[in-house]
């Protein structure tokens, strides 16, 4: 890090970290897929640890899971209904996958996936591609009275249709944006905060380090939430392909 | 040189629209707790709409910081 510029953006860079090409295209294994495996790698490890020795009574470990279980499980029941639990294996890891990556890129000199738009939009597009996929295998064309809930008057449709379309191709754009931006904007708070600290000293530092502190506990909560508000988009987007209107 | 302050400029403005997002998510948040004040039997019920509503306002102005972010960086 040393000899480089310590801008509020600069922790933001992907670096190459194995460099790898496959057919002209770079493929590098970079500091963003590693954070990724992290991931991935926490999430296993809790699950496995959480129920390696199933009790009747839950120890910690297992309880913890348990309730990332039920939380979820309730999540998609509530609002997509039984139907939709067919999906829950998705929804449940795209819930840890986003919250792990939200919570390891708040560790000091880590990396955030999540804060690249990138990562949001592949993750967005695909859940707006299933979703319309699912939409049309299950109800055919009457997939498009989406756009037209039945009992609307004819002038009101005029001016309700386009609003419709517009709201339903704007989804992965809101969806992956929020993420990003919420993100961004957090981890940008924390290093300019950060800098605030060094160049005012030791007298006067002491408040912008308090203020750094509470900022990260307010990112902690802008992690889970996101994560749960992703998720729980994702939920609604479902229902709305499963039970038309 | 004046393009440089004009790009400043702009951002601050654009940067303006934020404030919509924070009227909309204190309005969520505000009738979220005073219908949970009025019954709080319907707190679990309520909670998945007022996180919803939050998400959904909220949204609304990240735009507006977004663009005032590509305006800054571009």
């Amino acid at each position: 890090m040393a000899g480089e510029s310590h801008g509020p953006m600069e922790q933001f860079i992907v670096k190459p970290l194995i460099n790898l090409e496959l057919a002209g295209a770079d493929i590098s294994y970079s500091n963003s897929a590693l954070f990724m495996t992290f991931a991935v790698l926490a999430t296993f490890a809790l699950f496995w640890a959480g129920t390696r020795h199933r009790t009747m009574v839950p120890t910690r470990w297992q309880s913890v899971t348990e309730i990332m279980y039920e939380f979820v499980g309730g999540m998609v029941k509530d609002n997509v209904g039984l139907e939709g639990m067919r999906y829950f294996p998705f929804i449940f890891t795209l819930f840890m996958f986003i919250l792990f990556g939200n919570f390891l890129g708040l560790l000091p000199y880590s990396f955030t996936f999540t804060s690249h738009i990138i990562v949001n939009a592949c993750l967005a597009l695909f859940i707006f591609i299933a979703v319309t996929v699912i939409g049309f295998a299950r109800h055919g064309l009457h997939y498009f009275s989406l756009f037209c809930p039945p009992g609307t008057p004819l002038p009101v449709a005029f001016i309700l249709v386009p609003i419709e379309v517009m709201s339903y191709f704007i989804r992965p754009v809101s969806l992956s944006l929020r993420l990003f931006a919420n993100m961004l904007a957090g981890h940008v708070l924390l290093k300019v905060l950060a800098g605030f600290i060094i160049s005012l000293g030791l007298m006067f530092g002491i408040v912008p380090f308090a203020a750094v502190f509470a900022v990260t506990l307010l990112e902690i909560m802008v992690a889970a939430i996101q994560a749960y508000v992703f998720a729980l988009l994702t939920c609604i987007y479902l229902n709305d392909a499963i039970n038309l209107h | 040189m004046e393009t440089e302050a004009a790009k400043m400029i702009g951002a601050g403005l654009a940067a303006i629209g934020v404030i919509g997002g924070g009227v909309g998510v204190g309005t969520v948040w505000g009738y979220y707790m005073s219908a949970v004040a009025r019954n709080p039997s319907m707190e679990d019920k309520l909670r998945t709409p007022a996180f919803l509503g939050f998400a959904l306002s909220e949204a609304t102005s990240l735009f507006a910081l977004v663009i005032a972010l590509i305006i800054l960086f571009t």
